[in-house]
């Protein structure tokens, strides 16, 4: 169906007077209700105030300002339930800005958004000549929303070749994209997973003087480069002032992140072959470290106990199985079950483990606050109504011991079927 | 470059194995804001000392006054003899001037902190000395597990407490951060009777530092929670509301198997489970 609003004025304006003798024919017309908004004839929303609400079970007019009843009863073209985010694409940009994003974990995470906000910043600062931004992923990855979180161009680079860690291999990738596409900016993101080494080493290869530790780009029309950057200095006790370099760390929150535009994300590849890197660093795998001895505020997988606890043994049987490091609420503190160092919250330690699984814990506001930053919460609760069940990615009601056990047999399936795989190859 | 060569010949001579050599810097206390040594330097001499069979080597480039000499002390308190010190302005580059004294130096592993406390501290300066020496470099070494055959077998801490085996050809340079272990205490005997080999070196002046405005950190501003919703309902309901996770998926009714296998698949596909 044609997009375009198709008007009849003199159908409008029998639909703005109620007295008129063929009001209700042409209400009728208009979508069978009587309309309560429509556009006036100089482009201004026009609201008939006797026609908003709805009349309840009980013959009364309810109005519900909430919008859910109107949008119920709103005819088929309705604007609001669409996304709203403008979609942009760069046909022709006229440079590049280049992000190396961490992906921990596989996805963008909250600093890696942070930069693509920071490199829309840069690219899109002269509307006449729009820039584009180009991510460049290495290896596997689960993210879905590329376009979403700013990226005009996506260069993924999958295969045998770039799992692992293999940071030689991958700064000679990104000299081969300098060299094909050659970037105007490299922004990489100054973290300890991965992209603040990354982003030394490539600095160091392209001989680029590069601004570490960045938390602030601001346009600067005395500057060489037309930004100035304000970096930590000297263990962060000072700030750095100068001329935005090519090659630029930044840290988290150094700029919004992309919320009010969609983009094309199109996936393009490099016109050369990448060359054959001498790897003077070999990976050697992860190393099984005991879960027990991970300080519980950097711990990656947090089995916690609460309250709801019965059968303790069972729970450390369970930690111990699923290789997570143990938690527990103030109650099972305050108990003795657990020792103090253990507890999780605002009167323990704020945690910040990417999977925080709550065993028996209903969620109490400090025990909430605890966990704020932890990215996926799973509670295995007996209360259905209780706050841990409203925070939690994936709750499960049932008993605690039950669940737990059931949980340990399965993945001790797992871990067998894995071994006969291994067995069998 | 014979001087380089007579500096570090002292210690050479004591042990047969591996040549460790640790670039060290002048650091200053967060709190006193007094020179001191500094700490991931101080961890990364501490590293050196541990490893068995090996001549550990100091080397120091800057410039030269009292109190820098205090905190270049501060290494020797902790039971090595002697520091190769090579004098440079205080404005100076020093990536050239440890290249030459490197590559002149029998060193197989370098060792460093992986940031100064002073200055840019940006943390590339072991990245352009890999770079101009040709060799490889790691970071964050928690532990060297063994050494043959030209090449070292080392742990590299992660971040979440997490290890990593890698193995690397030496001659290479390695970063400690604050995951290695903790420096031992500097005594205060050796440090005064320690000996100081000091040599000149030309100073190239890093020119791009005084077009740079440096002053006092500010605190940088908290990001607010803006809320973008065109229904007044949504902004009072983000402004009022308990955070709650939204869109979360609740499992009642369900067998302890069925549930148990909900949670093992998140489990998997978040990639915790080993």
């Amino acid at each position: 169906m044609s997009e375009l609003v198709r008007r009849d004025p003199r159908q409008e304006w029998i639909i703005r007077n109620r007295l008129h003798p063929q009001h209700l024919e042409a209400l009728a017309q208009m979508g069978g209700a009587v309309a309560n908004e429509w556009m006036g004839p100089n482009g201004v929303i026009r609201r008939n105030p006797h026609a908003v609400g709805f009349i309840g079970p009980n013959g009364i007019r309810r109005i519900d300002r909430s919008g859910v009843q109107q949008a119920a009863q709103a005819p088929g073209r309705s604007v609001e339930a669409k996304d709203a985010r403008q979609r942009v694409t760069i046909e022709t940009p006229a440079f590049m800005v280049a992000v190396v994003p961490d992906m921990a974990g596989g996805r963008l995470s909250t600093h890696d958004r942070d930069l693509l906000g920071l490199a829309r910043q840069l690219a899109d600062a002269d509307p006449a000549q729009p820039g584009a931004v180009l991510a460049i992923v290495f290896g596997e990855h689960k993210e879905t929303a590329f376009g979403e979180a700013g990226i005009d161009r996506l260069l993924h680079l999958e295969g045998e070749r770039f799992s692992g860690y293999l940071p030689e291999l991958r700064v000679a990738t990104l000299q081969g994209v300098e060299r094909d596409l050659a970037p105007r900016y490299w922004l990489l993101p100054d973290s300890t997973t991965g992209g603040g080494e990354l982003g030394r080493r490539l600095a160091a290869r392209l001989d680029e003087r590069p601004a570490a530790q960045v938390w602030q780009v601001e346009a600067d029309s005395e500057s060489t480069t037309g930004w100035r950057c304000t970096a930590r200095g000297a263990a962060g006790r000072d700030d750095v002032t100068r001329a935005l370099p090519r090659v630029v760390l930044a840290l988290a929150e150094c700029a919004d992140p992309v919320s009010e535009t969609r983009h094309a994300a199109e996936a393009i590849t490099l016109s050369q072959e990448l060359p054959e890197v001498l790897g003077r660093i070999q990976d050697m795998g992860e190393v099984a470290v005991d879960p027990a001895s991970v300080s519980l505020a950097e711990a990656e997988f947090i089995l916690s106990a609460g309250n709801g606890v019965k059968d303790w043994d069972g729970y450390h049987h369970a930690a111990e199985v699923l290789g997570a490091t143990k938690g527990a609420s103030r109650v099972a503190v305050d108990d003795g079950y657990m020792p103090r160092d253990r507890q999780v919250g605002a009167t323990g330690t704020w945690v910040s483990a990417r999977v925080y699984v709550a065993v028996g814990i209903s969620g109490a506001i400090q025990h909430l606050q605890g966990i704020q930053s932890c990215e996926k919460v799973v509670a295995v609760n007996l209360d259905e109504g209780c706050d841990m069940v409203k925070r939690a990615d994936l709750a499960v009601i049932g008993d605690a011991s039950q669940i737990l056990a059931a949980l340990v047999a399965r993945v001790e399936q797992y871990r067998a079927e894995q071994q006969e795989n291994r067995d069998a190859a | 470059m014979p001087h380089d060569v007579s500096n570090t010949s002292a210690s050479h001579s004591n042990a047969s194995g591996l040549n460790v050599t640790v670039l060290v810097s002048v650091g200053r206390h967060p709190l006193t804001a007094r020179a001191r040594r500094a700490d991931q330097d101080a961890r990364a001499v501490e590293m050196a000392l541990t490893l068995e069979s090996t001549s550990v080597n100091l080397l120091h480039a800057g410039q030269q006054d009292s109190d820098h000499e205090a905190a270049i002390r501060g290494y020797l308190g902790m039971g090595i003899d002697s520091v190769g010190l090579i004098e440079q302005k205080p404005q100076a580059d020093v990536v050239p001037a440890l290249a030459k004294a490197l590559r002149a130096s029998a060193s197989q592993l370098v060792l460093t902190g992986t940031r100064a406390e002073t200055g840019e501290a940006s943390g590339v300066m072991p990245y352009l000395l890999a770079e101009a020496l040709g060799w490889p470099i790691i970071t964050g070494l928690a532990a060297v597990e063994k050494i043959e055959q030209g090449t070292a077998v080392v742990l590299q801490a992660l971040p979440r407490g997490k290890r990593r085996r890698l193995r690397i050809r030496l001659p290479a340079i390695a970063t400690v951060d604050s995951s290695a272990p903790p420096a031992r205490q500097s005594a205060f005997g050796p440090a005064k009777r320690g000996v100081l080999n000091l040599h000149q070196e030309p100073s190239e002046i890093d020119e791009a530092l005084s077009s740079w405005h440096i002053q006092p950190a500010r605190k940088r501003p908290k990001r607010l929670k803006i809320v973008k919703s065109s229904s007044a309902r949504d902004r009072f309901k983000a402004a009022a509301a308990k955070a709650d996770g939204g869109g979360g998926q609740t499992l009642s009714d369900v067998t302890p198997e069925q549930g148990a296998e909900a949670i093992f698949k998140l489990l998997k596909e978040e990639g915790v489970l080993r």
